[in-house]
């Protein structure tokens, strides 16, 4: 990606190094100059705050690691000697286990906004295809991650997640078997959740330079989804976004230390201090809250593999996107029928994970049954034909023009509603 | 065309309006659990409560004494060593007492150079002797219930202290009419199912405080509680007191970053 430098360094050691691995080039180009729209609100920094929280995760982890035993027998007792005589070790897997749930956080803010402002289409599908690998991968780590400490909650989570692969015909009591290393959730799944709960979050790190590099290759998508026409429309990342990214991150850990400092058991479910027993199972197991809307739909099916199948579809839906928004125009700012969808499937998505944590029986699955069908309705009716009968608003013709309009407030074309219901801000 | 748009564009309002509460309204609407669900807990007041709050020293020192008289017989609390006892933010025994403390025990220790287990007077570093050496053990002694290890259950049950203590305090001396009780157990409001083999643990004038302190099963449940509370949270002061200190420092930091980012982007039409 990094061509031939322009920059002739000052200092002889750098062009010397420079000239034969340009990564002086690299940084410069890519994290210094990069030319950034500049009209991007602060939903635009949710992408830099969940890279923040990945490293965050794997430099705690790490040391957390280092006082962990992945045995049936030591793994809860471990824990606690890391909350009471480690050094700093409650702050540790406080920061760990909070850390989770923010990065999910932030990831799904992330997704809302692409979503709303149509960055999974051309020219960046590959890069949204990516973003979906990063949280397959996400989901699959933090559910290992949840098994560690060997609590009630961790024993059954496994027990009822890996059982789901029962459901696939021949070869699903095999593959369970072949997931456990044996006929049930015990210790050599303890170690293999271990081993792979410390090596896929470096497959995530890899994944994420290849989301980087695939954003790099168009550049930023930007509220009005209109594309970069000249240098008039950006400003270079640093310092403009490095400061405004570095307040945001500032704000979003502020929050997430309010929880680790002050309720950091909030996230969490109380039967997870219970050690695993496997003769006693808890009145109602539920998933860390990150999973509640996927479980919503996994049990809102009646049949096992149906709700497996649809379970799954519900993140590979996803990967068509692109390929399903007929729309040519991206960001919902200028879809007067899309922006209301976009909402009502942001409201489906709360009230899916709401059910998730609800009893599986009467009216709670006939909700989730509703919802999973306009979940999936979003992306498979809604969208194609949306883009076919929509008639959207005028487009701005640059970046730098639509943000004259609105600084100016004349010129915004008569019956067309004030913007100040779109979520964007400015700063 | 634009009449259908504008038509269509109320209609989706209001349809997924309707459809989101609808959906949700129908789910709110079931009723929760199965019957036999617990009284929700009595909320009380806890020194320990809050951002900048503190355990009361007197209060963990009793709810020791509480746990060392009554719980010990039957519950374990294998996690906590007699060192803790003097650990900054804890109970606030000196040393002294806790070797004193930790010395009122004998634990199995060995093997010996002859392969021998023995028996030794406890030190401060030894956790806190178990009265049962498994759970079988436990089960066989108490009647085939198991009373379930003591060390992190503030943090093992919902809303933690306020269960414990009305747990503690919530017996009824005669089931309501038409309950029926199982043999050997007793009729507790808070209890999911409201039986609990547990015998009501905590009477009145039961255990001897020196300090002055009223000596009523009230105060012996909030005493134990708030012990319990350390017990499974002993850096609970040093995390609050360290949280201010972040919090302090995150919001002056934003403040500088605001203002640094107004000034840089001011003259840039964005």
């Amino acid at each position: 990606m990094a061509g031939q430098s322009s920059y002739t360094y000052k200092n002889p050691v750098i062009r010397w190094f420079d000239s034969r691995l340009p990564m002086v080039s690299l940084v410069r180009e890519q994290l210094v100059d990069f030319p950034t729209p500049k009209n991007l609100n602060y939903f635009w920094t949710l992408g830099g705050i969940a890279a923040i929280f990945l490293v965050l995760q794997i430099v705690t982890g790490i040391v957390l690691a280092m006082h962990y035993t992945p045995h049936v027998d030591h793994a809860f007792e471990s824990v606690e000697k890391i909350m009471r005589d480690v050094n700093y070790g409650w702050l540790l897997r406080y920061l760990h286990q909070n850390g989770a749930s923010f990065f999910f956080i932030a990831v799904f803010i992330h997704m809302f906004r692409g979503l709303y402002y149509g960055s999974y289409k051309a020219p960046r599908e590959v890069l949204w295809m990516l973003g979906v690998v990063i949280l397959l991968l996400m989901m699959a780590t933090a559910f290992m991650g949840y098994v560690l400490p060997w609590g009630q909650m961790s024993f059954w989570g496994a027990t009822v997640i890996t059982n789901l692969f029962s459901a696939l015909p021949f070869v699903g009591p095999t593959i369970v078997e072949w997931l456990w290393g044996g006929f049930s959730v015990d210790n050599p799944t303890l170690n293999r959740f271990f081993a792979l709960h410390y090596l896929l979050p470096f497959v995530i790190l890899g994944v994420v330079v290849l989301h980087i590099w695939a954003l790099h290759v168009p550049g930023n998508n930007n509220p009005t989804g209109v594309e970069v026409k000249s240098s008039k429309d950006t400003v270079p990342f640093h310092p403009y976004y490095t400061v405004k990214d570095l307040f945001a991150i500032v704000v979003f850990m502020a929050v997430y230390f309010a929880f680790v400092f002050y309720m950091p058991n909030a996230l969490g479910h109380p039967d997870n201090y219970i050690p695993a027993d496997p003769l006693v199972t808890p009145a109602h197991i539920v998933p860390e809250w990150y999973f509640l809307p996927f479980y919503a739909i996994l049990r809102a099916v009646p049949d096992k593999l149906g709700g497996v199948l649809l379970m799954f579809a519900s993140i590979f839906v996803l990967f068509l996107l692109p390929w399903l928004d007929t729309s040519k125009v991206k960001s919902a700012k200028y879809r007067p029928l899309a922006k209301q969808f976009f909402w009502i499937f942001f409201l489906v998505c709360l009230g899916l994970g709401y059910l998730g944590a609800a009893p599986a029986e009467g009216g709670y699955v006939i909700a989730a049954r509703i919802l999973t069908f306009w979940y999936f309705a979003h992306f498979l009716i809604i969208l194609p034909v949306l883009g076919l009968i929509e008639k959207p608003r005028p487009l701005p013709a640059s970046i730098s023009e639509s943000v004259l309009k609105v600084t100016q407030g004349g010129g915004v074309p008569a019956g067309m509603p004030a913007p100040a219901e779109s979520p964007e801000k400015r700063g | 065309m634009k009449s259908l748009t504008m038509f269509s564009q109320t209609s989706v309002r209001l349809a997924g309006i309707a459809l989101v509460a609808g959906a949700l309204a129908l789910a709110t609407a079931m009723p929760a659990e199965a019957a036999g669900k617990a009284d929700k807990p009595t909320s009380y007041e806890w020194t320990f409560s809050g951002p900048f709050g503190t355990f009361d020293r007197g209060q963990l020192q009793r709810g020791y004494q509480v746990y060392k008289e009554v719980c010990a017989a039957c519950h374990a609390m294998s996690k906590i060593a007699f060192r803790n006892l003097s650990q900054p933010g804890g109970p606030g025994f000196s040393e002294d007492q806790v070797k004193a403390l930790a010395a009122e025990f004998e634990i199995e220790d060995g093997p010996d150079e002859n392969g021998e287990t023995f028996f030794r007077t406890a030190v401060a570093s030894d956790r806190f002797p178990s009265p049962f050496p498994n759970q079988q053990a436990a089960r066989a002694a108490m009647g085939g219930a198991y009373p379930p290890d003591l060390s992190v259950m503030a943090k093992a049950r919902k809303n933690g202290p306020n269960y414990l203590k009305s747990l503690l305090t919530g017996y009824l001396d005669e089931p309501p009419e038409g309950f029926e009780l199982g043999d050997g157990m007793y009729y507790n409001k808070y209890f999911p199912g409201h039986q609990i083999a547990m015998a009501p643990p905590l009477y009145d004038e039961g255990i001897e405080y020196t300090d002055g302190t009223a000596m009523t099963a009230d105060q012996y449940a909030k005493d134990v509680t708030a012990f319990m509370m350390w017990a499974a949270e002993p850096a609970l002061e040093q995390r609050k007191q360290m949280g201010l200190q972040v919090m302090i420092f995150m919001l002056i930091f934003a403040a500088l970053l605001y203002l640094s980012k107004q000034r840089l982007w001011r003259n840039i039409e964005h």
